[in-house]
Order: C-alpha cells, then structure tokens, then sequence
C-alpha cells in the first residue's frame, strides 16, 4: 500500500490520527482550516457577549455571563493548541485572521441588541454548536477530536444558561417578552446558517467525509437541530419567523422554509452589520497589546541570561 | 446601622473593580491575559455578591437591589477602583495597589469577631493571593521589560498613587468598626504595604511616586467623575425595566 492508502486504511478502521503520523497535505491544510477556523470563532465570539457583560441586569446573570465569555477564551486556547499541533503558529493564525484570509463563524457578525440577545446566543448559537461539535468528538484527528470531547462537555451549560434567561423573560412583564421573540426573530435564521451549505453545494464535503474530518452532513446536523430546537421554543410560548415551519409527520421531522442564501454569503464575504466592526476590535486588541507581549519577552530573555550567568 | 454601611464600602470595592475588568473581556493583549482578567473580575464579583448579599440581610434589601438601584453617592468605593482601565499598565497598577491592600486588609478581616465577615475574608484571602502575585508578576514583566513599557508602568504608578492614600484612611466609622474588633486598623496597614510596593517597585527599576497630596472622598460617597458613568451603564436594565425580574 501507498503512504496514502496506508492513511486511508486506518482512518477506515477508526484509528485516531495523530501529530507526528504520516498524513497527505491536503488532509493537514484542510484540518488547519476548520480548526482555525472554529479558534477564531471561539475568540470573536466573545465579542458579542462581553457586548452584555457590563449590563447585565443581576449579579448572578453578570456571573455566568462571565464565566461563560471566560469558557469560549479558554476553547479559542484549546483549539489554537490544537491547530499548533499541525505546524501552524498562533501568530500566524492570528494575522490570517486579521488579513481576512481566515473567517471565523459568520453568526457573531450579528449585533447583540438587547439583553434577550444574550439568551438567544446561548440557546441557539451554543445550541447549534453542540450540534456540530458532538459530531466531531469521532473526528479522525486526535488532537481536535480530544479538544471537542472538551469543549462539548462545557458547552451545555451555555446552552442552559441561554435557555434560562429566555425562559426568564417569557414569564416575566409584557415587554420582556416581546424582547425575547424579538432575539428569536433576529437569531433564528442565523443560527440555521450555522450548518453551511446546502450538502448539495458544499464544496469539500466528499472528500472531507471520507477523511473523517466532516461525520454528518450539513443538512442532517441542521434538520436534528431544527427538530430538538422547535419544542424548546414552543415552550417558551415564543413564534419562529418561518410561516413555512411544520411537523411532517410522514418524515418524523419539522418541514421549514429555504435560508436567505444572498444575505448567508454577503455575511460571508464581509458584509454582514457587524465583520468590520468585530475585526476591527480584535485587530486594535491585538495591536494595542503589542508592547504588553514584547515586553514580557523581553522580561523572560533578560531573566534567562541573568539566572544563566 | 453602622455594620452595613462597612460591609457597603468592601462590597462596592470588590464589584466596581469586577466592572472595570469585565470591560477586558475580549480585549486583551493576548488570550490568556483575557482569560486571567475575567477570572479575577469574577472572584472579585463572588466576593461583592457576598459582603453586599451581608449587607442586604441587614437592611432588607436584595444584592441586585443595592448593586443596580443606589445612585454615585450612595457607593461607597474607594476612588482607586473606579478609575478607568486607560491601558494595560494603568490597569495593571490599579490592580497591584489594591490587591497588596486588599490582602493586608482581609487578613486582619480573617479574624473578625464577626464570623460572618471572618469567614467571607478568609474565602477571599485565597483568592487575591493569586490576584496580587499575577498583578506583581506583571508589574515586574512591564517595569523591567521593555523602554516603553517602563515608561507606560512609571507613568500609571504616577497617575494613581494620589488614589492610594484613602485606603488607609481612618474615619469614624472604620474607628468604630476597629474597636468593636470587626473591622481593623487600616493606619497600621500602610506600612506594610508601603513596604511591598516599594519592595516590587524596586525590583521592576520603577520609582516610588513622590507625590503626598491625596484623593479621598469615596467611601463618603464623594467619587470621580467616572462612576457615574460605570453607574449609567451597570444598571441601565435596572433602570429602564422597573420592578423586572432577570
Ligand atoms: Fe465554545
Ligand atoms: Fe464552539
Ligand atoms: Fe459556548
């Protein structure tokens, strides 16, 4: 067997890859990409919701919300250490990102408006993450299949929390709920792009399969979260704006309307209300930071030389 | 009623430096700064939920209530707390300040005739060790580091140190609070501090601040202009939504 069929022949017998094992390029650059990709989006991320995070209307709420915002840093650290492990340094990542050559999850390219925004993330973005990501936990890359493990292990206390706070606003005052079907409205259809493309026109999704870097196609892990989404939100009393939405009980599934793909791919290509503005936030972090990193190194090499001398 | 109004002013410290640091969040200088910055933001605000939830009992007022519904001059803060994060090096020196401060003080609280307030500050002690010793490390990182970060932390230490002076300030209140054993000497503190910083200040090549003329007025309820703004946006929901319920 070739080094490739070599590869191929252990992923089909469901063992792990791992950082120092042969793999063909195509499988390290793809795998650079997604897991990049998902850092990134676990370090923007924090954007919106630290957005909240100052007005958040109790002590207790402002707590998780911290801690919260505090997890998804802490998934960006893992997912980085994750990436690393193929040979790509963070500052690179990072500039990729900053160039726009990297993209991160179009969904925190929405504005959070109103405290309910905050509720509707953790439902529905945390929601639909878990989703994908609990797919992923049988990817064939070990270092991201183990990080998934524990991000996902996180990730449904977001998923609570957010749910909370909605549940919250529907039992609460006239205007609090209105505030939460506002989110909802807002959120929905976001959230449903989170799953990509349609499998039909999803570009690497073959060969990415085989590789068992993708486990379940785009449109399944969308119907699963459609399925479990729709009776949470029916409980919460609150519309999904979709006049199309409905339980087909032939399928066993809920039918719903076509995504805006125009609106899903200008998000994409940058114009979405808020890529420049989340960009330009992390760039300026990034940058007015510079003298805080160069100055730690600096700090280290002299104290290296002094306790070496 | 003097007991709540002391637990007030280690309440109001604790939550309005949580609120500045929480203004970090996803802005940092590298990811793991961002990560550290919100944990100590959130130890701090477990530690104002429990001196202000005290406090509440006290008068029959909830935690959210005194938090979200006091106006500027009813906080009773010091003035280093509320000043504004500006750059990592101001942010950093405001945190070591209070911090040496803050782990003097709760170790005298520790052992409080109150065994409320004695136990409170024992959880707390653990963790603003870690706060001061993270806040020293970058103190040293920033005063040896670089020439412009030298510059940045000398220039920070220079800004805040007149905020300095009112945590050692005795008043009535904290007089009273002294000789019922609950509360502590805080005169006798400043030695002690004076001592750590200049200890840390030395080691970093940064020079202690000449400046003796102090700031004072926030635990009377007398604060900057900036907490009010801190204020505006805290308790903005608060505000526009009577009564709701969150
Ligand atoms: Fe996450
Ligand atoms: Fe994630
Ligand atoms: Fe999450």
């Amino acid at each position: 067997m070739t080094p490739d069929e070599l590869f191929q022949d252990r992923i089909d017998r469901g063992i792990k890859i791992e950082p120092k094992d042969y793999m063909p390029e195509g499988y390290r650059k793809t795998l650079i990409r997604q897991i990049s990709q998902h850092a990134h989006s676990e370090v923007v991320g924090q954007l919106p919701e630290g957005n909240w995070i100052t007005r958040a209307p109790s002590l207790r709420r402002k707590a998780i919300l911290l801690a919260k915002v505090q997890d998804e840093a802490g998934h960006g650290l893992y997912l980085y250490s994750a990436a690393e492990t193929l040979g790509v340094s963070r500052e690179q990542m990072i500039a990729d990102l900053h160039s726009g050559k990297a993209k991160y999850s179009s969904i925190f390219n929405y504005p959070t408006l109103t405290w309910a925004d905050i509720g509707a993330i953790g439902w529905l973005v945390d929601g639909a993450a878990i989703i994908n990501q609990i797919a992923l936990c049988r990817c064939s890359y070990g270092p991201y299949a183990r990080a998934m493990v524990r991000i996902c292990k996180e990730e449904s206390f977001h998923q609570r929390q957010g749910y909370e706070i909605l549940l919250t606003l529907c039992r609460g005052t006239k205007e609090q709920k209105a505030m939460a079907q506002d989110a909802l409205n807002r959120w929905w259809w976001p959230s449903l792009m989170m799953f990509g493309p349609h499998d039909s026109e999803s570009t690497h999704s073959e060969q990415s399969t085989k590789w068992k870097i993708k486990i379940v196609s785009n449109d399944a892990l969308r119907q699963k979260f459609v399925d479990q989404t729709v009776p949470q939100g029916e409980y919460l009393g609150l519309t999904f704006p979709d006049p199309k939405l409905r339980w087909n009980a032939a399928r066993g599934h809920y039918d719903f309307g076509e995504i805006d793909w125009d609106e899903f791919k200008n998000v994409i290509q940058g114009n979405g209300p808020c890529n420049r503005d989340r960009l330009r936030a992390r760039i300026a972090a990034h940058e007015q930071g510079a003298w805080v990193r160069e100055a730690a190194l600096a700090y280290a090499k002299k104290h290296e030389k002094r306790a070496a001398a | 009623m003097s007991l709540p109004e002391y637990l007030l002013r280690l309440g109001d410290n604790a939550l309005i430096l949580s609120q500045r640091l929480a203004e970090w969040c996803g802005h940092g200088p590298v990811l793991e700064e961002d990560i550290a910055l919100t944990n100590v933001a959130l130890d701090l605000l477990g530690q104002a939920r429990l001196w202000l939830g005290y406090a509440g009992e006290l008068t029959g007022r909830d935690e959210d209530q005194l938090a979200f519904l006091r106006d500027a001059g009813e906080f009773r803060n010091v003035l280093l707390v509320e000043q504004p994060n500006r750059d990592f090096a101001h942010t950093m020196a405001r945190q070591f300040f209070f911090d040496v401060w803050h782990g003097l003080l709760l170790e005298k609280l520790s052992a409080s005739k109150d065994e409320r307030i004695g136990g409170i500050a024992a959880k707390a002690l653990k963790e603003v060790a870690y706060h001061k010793h993270r806040a020293t490390d970058w103190i040293l990182r920033l005063g040896d580091g670089t020439g412009e970060s030298h510059a940045r932390m000398q220039q920070a230490a220079d800004d805040l140190w007149m905020y300095t002076g009112e945590l050692f300030e005795m008043d009535a209140l904290e007089g009273e609070m002294h000789q019922a054993g609950v509360g502590c000497d805080l005169a006798a503190l400043h030695e002690p501090w004076l001592n750590e910083v200049s200890r840390i200040f030395r080691e970093a090549t940064l020079e202690v601040p000449k400046q003796s003329w102090m700031q004072r007025g926030g635990k009377r309820g007398i604060h900057s202009e900036h907490l009010g703004y801190i204020l505006a946006e805290m308790q903005f929901l608060q505000r526009a939504y009577p009564g709701a319920k969150w």
